[in-house]
């Protein structure tokens, strides 16, 4: 297999890890009932507020410092950690709003997708176009000499490591835990946890802000790696709103969430490529105004999204043998968390 | 306690919002080293300083009521079309497309500017059709397939101005600008607003709720809105009134984009939506859903748009800080909102004693 092949293959790997990282913490969320639909602003503001955090610990509160005054490690460390801060707390407001409350959680979600938006612009207007610290390569040790595998997934960096851990655990959590069952039926049917003791609002916070961190882990991969910096529009822009999309094409299921982040990577990794290089069918070259490309992310959502709702994901599944169909279930499922969007209340 | 429903404990909880959302802004102006009072005195005196400034309020409050309006309806009908922003947008490239091919003999002006609102008000319509045809029938619930179909309008928009639109020696910005007899007439050289316009945004925000309150189409409306199954069940033919929602909502977006490329700009632009279409569900949603306060929030939201488009220049502050200053406003009042109903039905579960668990407040935001 070819060199070139491997790298681009990496590169859709690396791009897809914010993406893949706010759908886990979007499935986390939605698993536990509740829905966060600021995603889309919370990835912008947690990029803000990550960008700036690192840039003003690495290089002083002056925007126009070029030398460090502290490392890059530092930098990096406390700009994710100040992304999950705010990513947990945006989040918490939904929380409180919905459990507390009881307030639409759509409703909210969307005040704060945009509130969230236009505050990074507000907030972030010093600090557009600025250097500050990047998140490094950091090959594994043995596992990059796999071959095929190695270059491919194992010449990255930590966060593309981390959304690794976040997918594997996740399964392993939901579906080989006890507490993991617990986060299910909290999502499913919150009443028969509760009859079997779960606290099922105390989970909910839990989750709930957990979700909101890793949006901000996320937010943070675009300002600090994947798209350094702060640019005015934001880089990411609408990404919030293909994560969402991602956990429902993705049935909930964190292997299937991946598959989906990865699918988007891929388009793109394919139409920047033609947009570079120009596209040629059978040695002939086709002509077109490349700008359409940029509308076929969004074309993709609405097909992924006709795939769930026709139910033609499930009809792959009874197409499987017996005993794989039932092994299969969990990851072909395209019902949402019965509870989703729901308020649990015990007076 | 005993007050929250009715004179000043009602009150408070529409005050208090509005106080503590201007000092969360006066907090945020002063964190980026400003002087709250100056950026309030600059807000004002963009909005209101001369009969232009004010008519450049009056812009902005056309199209953002005519979408509020529109928004209105989708609402009652229990969905959320945040696909309306492409829906102006779409209505804008659509009417652009007449303006760029008409070009009626002087007699004629009035009829080229109706068939460019009517195009207009297609582009609105087939846009707001595509997001309820999915939603309705094919199942992708109107958020994803609204914010795709915005998406997609953007992508359409860019790709017009960069080639078919592309103006002779001029930048990809924009296209060229429309001739004379393709724009709505302005009302004075010192009162630059279509009245034309005015007059359709003042009928449509009399007329929807009148229909809407006074009609069989309204009750059906509400009660697809307000229990699907049930309306269902009662012989409403709840897919056909969703989308009558949406393609209403659709025909006041068209307008509203006409107006923006017809008048505001005299040309196309990608971004003529400018945020409006999202800026008007916060109307609405401030609104809580009481039609006669739409135009009013329409109005105030308008005011703070167009006084702090100067802030850059004055300030040099990120304008943005409108956007701040509104969301923050919707999200401490429906918070309040949300506070005032729990501390009602607490004071109401002293006498009774209610103590099973329950689900509430369906969403689905699948299927």
């Amino acid at each position: 297999m070819n060199v070139e092949f491997l790298n681009t293959l990496a590169s859709v790997v690396a791009n897809a890890t914010p993406l893949v990282i706010a759908s886990i913490g979007e499935t986390i969320t939605e698993r536990a009932g509740v829905i966060n639909l600021s995603l889309n602003g919370s990835l912008i503001v947690t990029a803000m507020a990550g960008f700036i955090a690192a840039r003003v610990i690495s290089f002083g509160v002056d925007v126009d410092a070029i030398d460090m005054i502290a490392s890059a490690e530092a930098g990096l460390i406390g700009g994710v950690l100040v992304a999950m801060l705010v990513g947990g707390l945006v989040a918490l407001i939904i929380a409180l709003s919905s459990i507390e409350l009881r307030l639409d959680q759509v409703t909210v979600g969307f005040i704060l997708t945009l509130l969230m938006a236009d505050l990074a612009q507000f907030l972030g207007q010093e600090y557009t176009r600025i250097p500050g610290p990047v998140v490094p390569k950091w090959p594994v040790p043995l596992l990059q000499d796999l071959p095929l595998l190695g270059p491919v997934f194992f010449q990255q960096n930590v966060l593309v490591y981390l959304s690794y851990v976040l997918v594997i655990g996740l399964w392993f959590w939901l579906f080989r835990t006890r507490p993991g069952m617990a986060h299910r039926a909290i999502g499913e049917r919150p009443e028969a946890a509760y009859a079997r003791g779960t606290n099922v609002n105390r989970l909910r916070y839990i989750y709930v802000v957990l979700g909101g961190a890793l949006v901000g882990v996320a937010g943070a991969a675009y300002s600090l790696h994947f798209k350094p910096g702060l640019a005015n529009p934001p880089a990411m822009q609408g990404d919030g709103w293909i994560a969402l999309a991602i956990v429902i094409f993705g049935g909930w299921h964190p292997f299937r969430v991946v598959l989906g982040a990865w699918l988007f990577a891929a388009l793109r990794a394919v139409s920047s490529d033609i947009q570079k290089n120009g596209l040629a069918v059978l040695g002939r070259t086709i002509e077109f105004n490349f700008v359409l490309l940029n509308g076929l992310p969004w074309l993709m959502l609405i097909v992924t999204l006709l795939l769930v709702s026709s139910g033609a994901i499930e009809r792959l599944l009874l197409l499987l043998p017996g005993p794989v169909q039932r092994r299969m279930r969990s990851v072909l499922r395209s019902d949402p968390p019965r509870a989703i969007g729901t308020t649990f209340e015990v007076d | 306690m005993r007050n929250l429903t009715s004179g000043p404990g009602r009150l408070a909880f529409v005050l208090l919002p509005v106080l503590l959302s201007l000092l969360l802004a006066a907090l945020l102006v002063l964190a980026v080293g400003r002087e709250p009072q100056e950026v309030l005195e600059k807000i004002w005196q963009g909005a209101f300083r001369n009969t232009r400034s004010f008519a450049g309020v009056l812009n902005f409050w056309i199209p953002l009521t005519l979408a509020s309006v529109g928004l209105f309806v989708t609402f009652r009908a229990g969905l959320w079309n945040i696909g309306i922003e492409g829906q102006i947008l779409a209505g804008a490239i659509f009417a652009s497309a007449g303006a760029l091919t008409f070009d009626f003999p002087p007699e004629l002006a009035p009829l080229q500017l109706l068939l460019q609102i009517l195009l207009g008000v297609l582009g609105g319509m087939v846009w707001a059709g595509i997001t309820g045809a999915l939603k309705i029938w094919l199942g992708v619930n109107e958020i994803f397939g609204g914010m795709a179909l915005n998406a997609l309008a953007g992508v359409w928009g860019i790709y017009l101005i960069s080639g078919p639109w592309y103006p002779e020696g001029g930048s990809a910005q924009q296209s060229r600008p429309f001739l004379e007899n393709a724009l709505y007439p302005a009302l004075s050289r010192e009162w630059p607003v279509g009245l034309l316009a005015i007059a359709m945004t003042a009928v449509a925000m009399v007329l929807v709720p009148l229909i809407m309150a006074r009609t069989r189409w309204g009750l059906q409306l509400k009660a697809t809105g307000s229990n699907p199954r049930s309306a269902l069940l009662l012989g409403v033919p709840t897919s056909r009134v969703a989308m009558s929602a949406f393609l209403v909502c659709g025909v006041l977006a068209g307008i509203a984009g006409s107006y923006r490329v017809m008048f505001t700009y005299g040309s196309f632009r990608p971004l003529v939506a400018g945020g409006i279409g999202f800026l008007g569900l916060l109307v609405v949603l401030l609104s809580t859903m009481k039609p006669l306060w739409i135009p009013m929030i329409a109005f105030v939201f308008s005011a703070i748009l167009a006084g702090s488009t100067r802030l850059r220049v004055s300030l040099q502050l990120d304008s943005s800080l409108a956007g701040v200053l509104q969301g923050t406003l919707v999200l401490v009042f429906i918070l309040f909102q949300g506070l005032r109903q729990r501390l009602e039905a607490r004071r109401d579960d002293l006498s009774t004693d209610a103590s099973q668990p329950s689900a509430s407040s369906q969403s689905g935001l699948t299927g």
